[in-house]
């Protein structure tokens, strides 16, 4: 087998402060300041002003297979992709890429809204890499997937939201390079054209293409993955089966198994005033664990701080299976005598709690998210792979037959028999 | 489903660069496709959801020269040569327009279209340079209009307008893409260069013989004059197509000679800015 992509010690420093459209007048300042410490000697002391994006990543993929990279949010993962489509350099290292590179690191680039869907579909076709005569042969196989047909000749500004994605996804699903590099462009558009998607991935990899695969949704990379690698600040923890890489991941950031701990760094700025502290999944003993019986209940307590008054704050929980099939939504002021009650929280720290009752979740792995919200207004923060763990069927019903029972819950349904006629 | 070509790959190696990056010019035409699409875009947007349309390609330069008509012929009485003022400034706002569109578009270029730059590769050259092309659409309609005035002033062109207008057209073309180059990449780092824009465009005006002759300049200075190429290009036409002034002459080669070097070193100093766009932009 041939190597199609084999990235040797790559590194990427990025400056802290300089978010993109920012003045940076500080810079030449700062440059200026520095020569006298430099040519005394004195070394690197702005050495803390630069963060590591990439750090010594080294591995290599043969042609034809597919690689899920799965991490946190800032653990590297989209810098990794952007050194890879020569997007941005890296600062050290070398990676050696055979065939022509297609990336995908967000639908619609260069879309134009008072262009029509059918120019927009030339032009950002010409913008990733394809030729005139390559979008001319599939251009009807594209207009059809994207499903806006009858729109085509349209301004894309009068385009709805999800006809937008649809076509701009269906343009860059045509793309066929040798090697095809996708961040998390999936996770757009309604639950029937995210399975289209995922099943246009399909077909990606089984026509023995390369691809790197970006994604938060555990079951697409299960799905279209055989193998995964995990980032975590930056370097490479684990290169594995994409059941070992997934289980690995769920489990990382947890102090203990069972707890989900949040430090600073990990917190995006936007989820002010929201600061998420931790996240306990407790059995029906009040201990922490991250196995538990299906019989018993599960409490589950999230722990924040909130730096200014919030109205209409709402803290809640995604459950999922690992298949990424939602068991339920639920949120702590769900009720309204709870949300006339919380609907204003004053400045502090907060535990919202709630209770997951014995005799419900069936066999299996589960992910919970957490997501803090003001209805219509802000979400403050959101992790969709906050805490995983898994649920032991013992004692469950139906135990006594050994066979896996279908469906995400495994309820304790009242039953009864109605003898009508018994024959002697 | 369509199978891969089977052809070899190209291998393609990526690492940091240092010292002074190749200019990679075959890069460029690889992508010369890229470059046609993104002329055809900007030209189709420009006058989107405009009443007028393309009509303000004739109406700005016609609209600038009756201003100057007014002010320079009927207020100032600025000498024309000898030629009738309103075709005298027309002819000069030709290649002035197609000279600050080029400037004004392709400085933006790069920070306009920065989630391209951001979310995938190309040979960042494609967005001045197809900038800068776009312009020679509204240069082609006010030339029209051009033609009509000469006609109703009965101004007869030189032969050597065959040559020398596409000759000076490209000399403004490299000019603003020259300096185009700078701006687009300091901007993308300092968006000063919005602001300065305007001052630069308007303090070149001045120093360019668009509403006077540039008989006006006496002969010491004439060779300092000569350093900006614009004056080289507006005599070039007024030369060629009014018969006005002296042919081209050793002030036109340092205005060309001139226009080279900040290409050069526009394109140099761009390559080399290049690798940082996408982190700092």
């Amino acid at each position: 087998m041939t190597i199609a992509i084999k990235v040797e010690g790559i590194s990427k420093k990025y400056r802290i402060g300089t978010a993109p459209g920012k003045f940076k007048y500080g810079m030449l300042r700062d440059q200026i300041a520095a020569i006298p410490r430099m040519l005394m000697g004195k070394g690197n002391t702005a050495a803390e002003s630069y963060i590591w994006a990439l750090r010594d990543v080294s591995f290599d993929l043969e042609e034809g297979h597919v690689l899920g990279i799965i991490g946190r949010n800032g653990a590297g993962k989209s810098t990794l992709l952007k050194v890879l489509s020569r997007v941005t350099e890296p600062t050290a290292g070398t990676v050696t890429v055979r065939g022509r590179v297609g990336s995908l690191l967000e639908v619609g680039t260069g879309f134009h809204p008072e262009l029509t869907g059918r120019e927009n579909i030339y032009l950002n076709g010409a913008i990733l890499g394809m030729k005139r005569s390559e979008i001319e042969r599939k251009f009807d196989e594209i207009v059809d997937f994207s499903e806006v047909e009858q729109f085509i000749d349209t301004p894309v500004k009068r385009y709805s939201s999800g006809m937008y994605l649809r076509l701009a996804f269906a343009v860059a699903a045509h793309l066929e390079p040798e090697i095809l590099v996708v961040d998390e462009v999936l996770a757009v558009g309604d639950a029937e054209f995210q399975r289209k998607c995922l099943g246009k991935m399909n077909d990606v990899a089984a026509q023995g293409r390369t691809v790197l695969f970006v994604s938060h949704n555990m079951s697409a990379i299960l799905r279209l993955t055989q193998e995964a690698i995990v980032m975590q600040k930056g370097q490479l923890v684990l290169r594995g089966s994409t059941n070992e890489a997934v289980d690995y991941y769920l489990a990382s950031g947890q102090s203990q198994a069972g707890e989900r701990s949040w430090d600073a760094s990990e917190v995006p700025a936007s989820a002010a005033p929201f600061m998420p502290v931790s996240l306990r999944l407790l059995d029906a003993k009040g201990k922490v664990a991250d196995n538990i019986r299906s019989v018993e209940e599960i409490t589950l307590e999230m722990k924040y701080q909130l730096t200014a008054p919030v109205t209409g704050l709402r803290v809640g929980f995604y459950l999922n299976t690992i298949r990424g099939e939602y068991v339920f939504t639920s949120f702590d002021v769900d009720e309204s005598a709870m949300y006339e009650k919380h609907s204003a929280r004053q400045p502090g720290t907060y535990i919202s709690r709630c209770t997951i009752p014995g005799d419900l979740l069936n066999e299996g792995k589960y992910i919970i998210g957490v997501n803090a919200s003001s209805f219509g207004v802000k979400r403050y923060f959101m992790d969709e792979n906050a805490l995983g763990f898994s649920v032991d069927p013992s004692a469950a019903p139906g135990m006594q037959w050994a066979e896996q029972r279908q469906g995400p819950i495994r309820p304790r349904l009242k039953w009864t028999i109605e003898t009508l006629e018994k024959q002697a | 489903m369509n199978s891969i070509a089977k052809h070899e790959p190209t291998t393609v190696y990526i690492r940091p660069t240092s010292g002074l990056a190749a200019l990679n010019l075959k890069d460029l035409w690889n992508y010369r496709e890229l470059v046609v699409f993104m002329i055809w875009r900007d030209i189709k947007v420009r006058y989107k959801q405009t009443l007028l349309g393309a009509l303000w390609a004739v109406i700005q330069p016609v609209m600038t020269m009756l201003v100057f008509n007014f002010l320079f012929n009927n207020v100032a009485k600025v000498s024309s040569d000898g030629i009738p003022y309103p075709i005298f400034s027309f002819t000069a706002l030709l290649p002035w327009g197609l000279f600050t569109t080029a400037l004004n578009t392709a400085s933006r270029s790069l920070t306009s279209n920065h989630n391209m730059i951001t979310n995938t590769y190309f040979p960042r050259l494609v967005l001045p340079m197809a900038s800068v092309l776009g312009g020679l659409v509204d240069f082609a309609i006010a030339l029209v209009i051009l033609v009509g005035m000469m006609v109703y002033f009965k101004v007869v062109p030189t032969l050597s307008a065959i040559w020398a207008v596409p000759v000076f057209m490209l000399l403004s073309i490299i000019t603003a893409l020259g300096v185009a180059l700078w701006l687009s990449a300091i901007n993308v780092k300092y968006r000063d260069v919005g602001y300065a824009l305007p001052f630069l465009t308007q303090f070149w005006l001045f120093i360019t013989p668009v509403a006077y002759s540039s008989k006006v300049i006496s002969e010491k200075w004439q060779l300092v004059y000569a350093l900006n190429p614009m004056a080289g290009v507006v005599n070039g036409f007024r030369w060629a197509l009014l018969g006005s002034g002296n042919p081209p002459d050793t002030l036109v080669a340092i205005s060309s000679v001139i226009s080279i070097i900040i290409l050069l070193s526009g394109l140099v100093y761009f390559r080399n800015m290049e690798r940082t766009f996408a982190d700092t932009i």
